[in-house]
């Protein structure tokens, strides 16, 4: 099922100060194709919970509307939408077993849609194993790990067979290595049903590694939509730029002459733009040792993490960050003299913003 | 070494365990001896013999047997319906935005005003003199409804005064215990439960109930307790001669048997506390293995 949003914009009074609005989504107005995984991303508060609330129907937006492929859903209550959905802290009934809590979104059918015993049992079977959690089914969710709560909250969501799937922060409540598990079984079960699954996240290597599309939101406004590399490699804008990727993408004051970019004296690339103030961004990667390199900066040590090595040096013209990373091959030779390292740099790591508007140029 | 450090222990522990010792354990036992020394005297503190004459007078006290019967009409009405009066106003308050607060302090205030207050103005509200009919009765009779007497009229009238008041007295701590345990009810249940389509009904029966069944529970027990010990409530509303008003409690029987005017008979007492003791500790015994099937804690 795709998912259009029209317009779409939801504004609240805020509670600190009753006279001031608050949007918590501005004027969204894009389509979300059937049948993909997409991670909603962005900084806490920025209003990507909302977006899913809306989409589910338990907020009403103050403005525009939203269709399943050509159903108008914008005025219809979360029930009949069709929607399933796992909130962050799972919000497993304590007192029921997994089976009772799988099983509950189908007790709730009336009329006609009304199953016996043996299809619920049947059905709520089926959702646990796409899961894998069939052999917990007489527990209660105290007596599993954060990681199988998960997942009978994606069973639970995913036993109507709704149309589509939301997932507000589904991995932030579990470790690290639970999380690198749980994302990839999400990826697994959106591939085995092709629900179109919405998920929330301010994790954007979560984002980044298994959706299909990636959405950046920055305080209730879209930045930038497209497919995860896409997004990485060609950012619309400094925000979007800074927020994807790690380590972060280091930052300099620069400026256009003669439609070369330049920090303080080097030249590091080419803009066909007038002559002005900009922003630079250089990805760790883009970054080359090189002694006759055309990028100075001062060293100050290497770094080594598991197979990452990277050089950390500084730049009085880095605004990100104290120290410049520059992530470079673990064989490489580093020559630095006087304190001094020399780069060339890779033109497609090297991004220029606009000074005020920090739009890409 | 272990040695040493379980004297220090009890040494810590002296203190509390005086206290304990002196003013709980020590009557507690007193009372158990009173109640099978027959015929004691209290001037001379001398008794004829042991044995279980004490229980058989006070069984055979049809004055008791009043009290125990107006004790467990008291407690089978009121403990059920202010518990289920207090959750729907609960409920109600936990459902409204505006004013929910105000609303919370007007239900809370009966719990900060004085027993005896409320009494006089139950007393003012119901009582039928010489002088007046009482509000309820002016009610009543523009209804075209003859007056009552509710305060030295017919049982049934009496009783459905303490009943009134007693609900009226423990609903608002019963309604502040519910109100929290509701609001402490984590939203996302309700917005699965919504996303679900699950009914209001259901809603309440399958999620509300059970998340707060620890504090229901709670509630019927200290409830049951504490109507099973009600005394000056019924002080309150019909003064200190209950038993000719036909209005007394068990622990008004025991009150009266140690300083009321047929007073003096402290093991007559002893033998009443004890029966009632052993009331209350059936009753929650049967609360505990009730509530083993229906209170979920989480």
């Amino acid at each position: 099922m795709k998912i259009v949003l029209e317009h779409l914009t939801k504004q609240f009074i805020s509670r600190h100060n009753k006279k001031e609005i608050v949007t918590a989504v501005n004027d969204f107005d894009f389509e979300i194709p059937d049948g993909k995984l997409i991670g909603l991303l962005g900084p806490s508060g920025c209003g990507k919970s909302t977006t899913l609330n809306l989409i589910c129907g338990l907020e009403e937006p103050t403005s525009g509307r939203i269709y399943f492929d050509e159903l108008d859903v914008t005025d219809l209550p979360p029930e009949n939408r069709g929607v399933g959905m796992v909130f962050q802290n799972y919000a497993l009934y304590p007192h029921l077993t997994v089976r009772q809590n799988i099983v509950f979104p189908l007790e709730n059918l009336k009329g006609e849609q009304k199953l016996d015993r043996e299809t619920m049992n049947n059905k709520a079977l089926e959702a646990a194993k796409l899961v894998q959690i069939e052999e917990l089914m007489e527990r209660k969710p105290n007596e599993m790990s954060g990681g199988q709560q998960q997942r009978v909250a994606i069973a639970r969501a995913l036993v109507k067979q709704p149309g589509v799937l939301l997932l507000d922060e589904p991995l932030s409540n579990l470790d690290a290595r639970l999380r690198l598990q749980t994302r990839e079984q999400i990826r697994r079960i959106q591939k085995e049903t092709g629900i179109t699954t919405i998920f929330v996240t301010h994790d954007q290597e979560e984002a980044m590694s298994i959706s299909d599309m990636i959405i950046v939101m920055k305080s209730g406004s879209l930045m930038q939509m497209g497919k995860p590399q896409e997004v990485y490699s060609k950012p619309v804008n400094l925000f979007v730029a800074k927020f994807l990727g790690t380590p972060a993408i280091n930052v300099f004051d620069g400026y256009v002459r003669d439609h070369k970019v330049y920090i303080g004296d080097d030249a590091v690339g080419e803009r066909n733009v007038p002559d002005q103030e900009v922003h630079v961004a250089i990805r760790p990667e883009g970054f080359i040792p090189d002694p006759e390199g055309y990028f100075c900066c001062d060293f100050d040590r290497i770094e080594t993490t598991g197979r990452d090595t990277s050089i950390v040096c500084h730049n009085n013209k880095c605004t990100s960050d104290d120290d410049i990373r520059a992530i470079v091959e673990s064989d490489t030779q580093i020559n630095n003299k006087d304190g001094k390292i020399r780069f060339r740099l890779k033109d497609s790591k090297v991004h220029v913003f606009g000074k005020t508007d920090e739009k890409v140029l | 070494m272990f040695k040493k450090n379980n004297l220090k222990g009890w040494l810590y522990l002296l203190p509390a365990l005086m206290f304990i010792g002196v003013f709980m354990v020590y009557p507690l036992i007193d009372v158990l001896v009173y109640s099978f020394e027959e015929g004691y005297n209290f001037a001379s503190q001398t008794y004829k013999g042991v044995g279980l004459y004490n229980y058989s007078y006070v069984l055979h006290d049809p004055y008791f047997l009043q009290a125990v019967k107006n004790t467990f009409i008291l407690v089978i009405i009121t403990v059920p319906l202010s518990t289920g009066i207090a959750l729907l106003i609960s409920l109600a308050l936990n459902s409204i935005k505006k004013f929910k607060d105000l609303f919370q302090t007007i239900f809370f205030l009966p719990y900060v005003t004085n027993t005896l207050a409320v009494g006089l103005v139950f007393m003012i509200l119901f009582k039928k003199t010489a002088y007046s009919e009482g509000l309820i009765n002016l009610l009543l009779n523009s209804f075209g409804i003859a007056s009552i007497d509710f305060i030295e009229g017919p049982y049934w009238a009496k009783m459905f005064v303490l009943c009134f008041y007693t609900i009226w007295i423990v609903l608002p701590f019963k309604i502040l215990i519910l109100t929290s345990a509701l609001a402490s009810v984590n939203k996302d249940y309700y917005n699965v439960a919504r996303v679900d389509g699950t009914s209001k009904w259901r809603i309440f029966y399958k999620i509300t109930l059970p998340m707060i069944s620890p504090s229901l529970f709670y509630l019927i027990i200290t409830g049951f307790i504490g109507a099973f010990k009600a005394y000056s409530d019924v002080v309150a509303l019909f003064g200190t001669d209950l038993n000719s008003a036909g209005m007394n409690t068990i622990v008004g029987y025991v009150y009266d048997m140690l300083y009321g005017n047929s007073g003096g008979y402290p093991s007559f007492a002893s033998a009443a506390a004890l029966i009632l003791f052993a009331i209350v500790m059936t009753i929650t015994l049967i609360n505990l293995l009730v509530s083993k099937e229906n209170v979920h804690y989480q």
